[in-house]
Parts: structure tokens; sequence; C-alpha cells
């Protein structure tokens, strides 16, 4: 039940976000083109949600607003899951000093706050490791990037348990006893049993993505404008609550829903 | 791990972020003499040079770190360049300001949190109620919450103040209502569902049973029995949640204005102060370590089986 409804709110996101363009030439408006003469519009025909402290169309912004949430939460979440993983095997399967050292980062990180750690990251001149600066495409793969260097914790923990428990079965043993070569074993054997428990700790860490790419785009470190994020749109509508107070509800909203998508299609895959 | 190895510990992973954090900070695009070019254009090249040399930043990047980090040694955390102050004065009342939110916002999650949790194990028809009310809040973005009772309490009713911190004479608390209730609704989510579960199993243990065998009343055995051994799981939270709270107390103070720690790194990391950000980067990991250790030692006095 929970997966079914997380599930369908994604849907509903994932085809808001592809359906932009679309949405855009049907109704005659674009999310980047600035109308100062139509600064905070009431919601009308021409205007489904109003207009923000630029005069541009809130909800194309807000359908825009959706592709970024989504790749960032997925690219995210993506890289975050290939780095536990490896992390997560190398220390079930090296153990000792290997184990050690991974383990006792893992739980720095996790003792940590995160987000004064991904202000200076964020912070940092991405052009000397060769991403330009500004374009939408290489800000989302930077904060992508950024949110998994914290993102790993979670699955590498999850992906050492269940490895361990893998690689003390028997059947690794006589696969062993029979001269299968240990990258072999890894890849056929202890891989695919990964997959149930790095599978959920992924779906969870989509969720966390999403929101902290909009705290740190609400802080002006994550999507630079004009690009939209739900993030920026409310670090605009913040400054204009005494203007037009409706602009703050709608991206939070998406916002909302998109990560409580996340957290329930997680909590119905862990059942 | 016996107390004094945790702090071992602790002084160890402050070392090795202390490093970090100098490299990280060295990495950053411009250092304080472009800032100084770009707002006096009478600077020549060779003035330039001059000032490079006399704060060391034509040094590399190791041999200042060493500098700075025997300079912290021996008790001098330096100037900051931004608001042109010892940082230690700085760092002092910014700390206090960001515990008094904390503080308030943490006792706020618990106390509601674990009120909820348990009304919910009581109270089985009530239990959807309360998921469902942690399940938004734990997929809501503070910050947003925080927006939304700016408008609503500041805006439209003009009740609260929208930001800022009381001037001389002003009562205190009316400053802080908001971003503790924006910072303490997000994290008491995490305290319901757990409290919930938590008192769940404790309320099928066989002394629950004998208790109300004996007849005691169903207030006392939730408070005197069943919620004593509910705890130990929640003292664990605390200790995993208190990064995600200061991190969260970091948003709350930059929409607040509250000119607490979380201001300061922000303001520090955006404006080159170095010297700033790595002492209340520090001191913010050092006290959340801290928090850690304490919630550990809590759950150790509750729970003699872990010590």
């Amino acid at each position: 039940m929970r997966l079914w409804a997380g599930l369908s709110l994604l849907c509903i996101v994932l085809l808001s976000a592809l359906s932009a363009d679309l949405v855009g030439a049907w109704l005659g408006l674009d999310a980047a083109t600035p109308d100062l003469f139509a600064r905070y519009a009431e919601p009308s025909a021409a205007h489904p949600l109003g207009t923000d402290d630029l005069g541009r169309d809130v909800a194309m912004r807000l359908l825009h607003g959706a592709r970024v949430s989504l790749a960032v939460g997925l690219a995210a979440a993506a890289i975050g899951a290939v780095l536990g993983t490896a992390a997560g095997v190398l220390a079930a399967w090296r153990g000792g000093w290997a184990d050690a050292v991974l383990m006792r980062l893992a739980d720095a990180l996790l003792a940590l706050p995160a987000l004064p750690l991904l202000i200076i990251l964020s912070a940092l001149d991405p052009a000397p490791i060769g991403l330009p600066r500004g374009e939408a495409a290489a800000d989302i793969l930077r904060v992508a990037v950024i949110l998994a260097i914290f993102g790993w914790v979670g699955v590498a923990r999850l992906a050492r348990a269940a490895a361990m428990s893998v690689l003390a079965m028997d059947f690794i043993r006589a696969a062993r006893a029979l001269g299968v070569p240990e990258g072999r074993l890894l890849r056929r054997h202890v891989l695919p049993a990964l997959m149930g428990p790095v599978g959920v700790a992924t779906a969870l860490s989509v969720g966390g993505a999403i929101l902290a790419e909009s705290a740190l785009s609400f802080l002006g470190l994550g999507i630079a404008p004009p690009a939209s994020s739900w993030g920026n749109m409310l670090a605009g509508a913040q400054e204009a609550v005494f203007q037009a107070p409706l602009v703050a509800l709608w991206p939070g909203l998406a916002i909302l829903l998109t990560v409580l998508g996340c957290n329930l299609v997680a909590d119905g895959l862990r059942r | 791990m016996s107390i004094p190895a945790r702090l071992v510990q602790i002084l160890v992973t402050l070392l090795a972020l202390s490093c970090v954090f100098y490299l990280l900070l060295g990495l950053m695009p411009g250092d304080p003499i472009d800032l100084a070019l770009t707002l006096d254009p009478r600077l020549t090249p060779a003035d330039v040079e001059r000032l490079r040399a006399l704060h060391g930043l034509d040094r590399p990047l190791w041999a200042r770190y060493l500098a700075w980090a025997g300079a912290v040694l021996r008790g001098d955390f330096g100037y900051s360049r931004l608001f042109a102050q010892p940082v230690f004065a700085l760092v002092g009342p910014a700390l206090w300001s960001s515990l008094q939110l904390l503080g308030a916002a943490l006792g706020l999650a618990v106390l509601v949190g674990v009120g909820l949790g348990m009304l919910a194990a009581l109270r089985p028809r009530l239990s959807p109620l309360v998921q469902g009310l942690a399940a938004i809040a734990q997929a809501m973005p503070g910050f947003w919450l925080g927006i939304l009772l700016i408008i609503l309490f500041a805006v439209t009713l003009g009740m609260l103040p929208a930001g800022g911190v009381a001037e001389a004479g002003e009562p205190g608390w009316r400053f802080l209502v908001l971003p503790v209730a924006t910072l303490g609704f997000g994290h008491m989510a995490a305290y319901a569902r757990h409290a919930l579960s938590a008192m769940r199993g404790a309320m099928t243990d066989p002394w629950i049973r004998s208790a109300r065998a004996r007849g005691a009343s169903e207030g006392r055995i939730a408070l005197a029995h069943a919620l004593p051994n509910a705890a130990v799981p929640l003292i664990t939270l605390l200790g995993l949640d208190a990064g995600a709270l200061v991190s969260g107390a970091v948003i709350t103070e930059t929409l607040f204005a509250r000119p607490g720690m979380g201001k300061l790194i922000f303001d520090a990391v955006m404006g080159n102060d170095y010297n700033l950000a790595l002492v209340a980067l520090l001191l913010v990991a050092g006290v959340t370590m801290l928090g850690n250790l304490a919630a550990d030692l809590a759950q150790r006095a509750l729970d003699p089986r872990l010590a």
C-alpha cells in the first residue's frame, strides 16, 4: 500500500518533469522570460499560480524545478549507492585494516553536522576539477557529487552487514574450494545478495538528497538562477513574504510531496 | 570504549578535520587580497605582492596550516577579518545563542514527539494520525515550515517578529518562538516514530501484565513501567540526531537572521574569513561529538547491559 502510494506520488512528479516543455508550448509560457510589469501577479488564467519577483510564471518554474530536484536526487543517490556498495563490500571482504578505516570514516561522517561541511564544499570552485561553473547541468552534477560524499555512508553500512553475512555462508566456502576467483565470487555471489538492502537505502537517500539540495539552493549554494530549482524558488519567495506570501507555498509543497513519495517507497520496500 | 579513549578519539577527529577544513578553505576561489584589490583600485601589483608576503599568503598551504595550528595551540585564535574582532570574542556569544535555540528545539521535539508516540501506542486508533503527521514532518523542508510560520505569525497576524534578536528591554523569548517551532517540528517526527514502536514493544513486556494484575493505574503503568524501558532506543536516537539537529540550526538561523554559530559559519565561508570559519566549524563539530558522547553515556547509565 505504502509502496503504491509512494510510487504514484513519484509518477506524478516524474510526469510533471517530463511534460514541462509540452505544457509550456501549450500555454505559451516559459520558465525563464521575465515580465517586470507583472511582478507578483495573482493567480489568473494567464498565470495559473501567479508570477514571481521577476514576473516569471511560477507554475512553469515549478515544472522545470521538478526536473532539477529529481535529477539531483536520483544522481546523488546513484553515486552514493555505487560508492557505498563498493566501500561496504571492500570492508566486509578485506576486513582488518580496510574495514577499520572505512567504518571509522563512516562513523565520523555520521556524527558530524553535514550542512556546515556542505556549505564549504559548495563554495569551492569546481573549475580546477573540470566542471564549468554556472551551467545548469554542471550545477546538478556538482551538487549531486557533493551530496554523495555524505550519502554513501548509509548504503555502505547496510552493504557491509549484508556482505559479511553472505561471505560467512557455506556456498562461499564451497565456491572458494572450487577455485572461483575472488572477483567473480564477489560479482556473482555477493553482489546479488546486496540488492535488497542497497535498494532500500538508496530509495531513502533520494528523499534526503532532494531535501539537502533544496536547503543548499535556498542558501544560494546549490542550483544557481536563472535555472529554477524548488530550493532557489523558495529563496526568492522568502524575500517577498510581505508582497506575495503565496509564492512560497508551491515549491515547498512540491518538495514535501516528492520526498514523501520517496520515503513511502523506501518504507514499502522494507516491509 | 572508555570515556578518556572517546575524548582522545574526538581530539584526533578534530585534528584531522582541521587539516581538511584548512585545505578546503585554501581551495576556495579568491583570497582576502583579491577582495582588497576589488575594493581599492589604487593598489598596484607591487602592493599586492607586499600584502601577500605580509599576511603569509605567498607561502604553501601546508606551511600556513602549521603556522595556524601552532598559533591555535598557543591559544591565539586570530582575528576575524569580516567583523574586525578577535575570533574568540565572536564565537562565545554566537555559541550561546545557538545552544539556546538547539536546547529549546530539542526539548520541544522530545516532549511533543515522545508524547505523541506514547499516545499513539496507548490509543491505537490515534496511531495512523500520529504516523501521518510524522511522515509529513519528516518529508518537509524545515526552512519551508519556517517561511510559512513567518507568513502566518509575523506577516498576517503580526504577533511575533519575523527574525533577528531582542534589543535591550525587549523580551527575548518572542524572538525564539518561531525558530524553535521550525527546528523542533522537523525533529519531532523521528522521536514520535521511535517512541511509538518502543512503547508498543515495552507494553507487551511481562511486568506490564503483572503491574496491571497488581492494580496499578494505566497512567502509572505507562509512565513508571513502560517509559523507562522505552527510553533506551530514544537516547540512541538523541545521539544519532545531534548532527542533523546542528545542520537544521544552521539553516534556521540563516532564515531567521539569528546571530548564532550557523549564521557565523555561513557568513565566514562566504566572506573568505578563514580564521573565523575554521574555529567556528571545529567548535560546532566538537560540540556535536560531545553531544554524541553524552548520549552514549546516558544510554549506559540507563541500560547496565551496555556498560
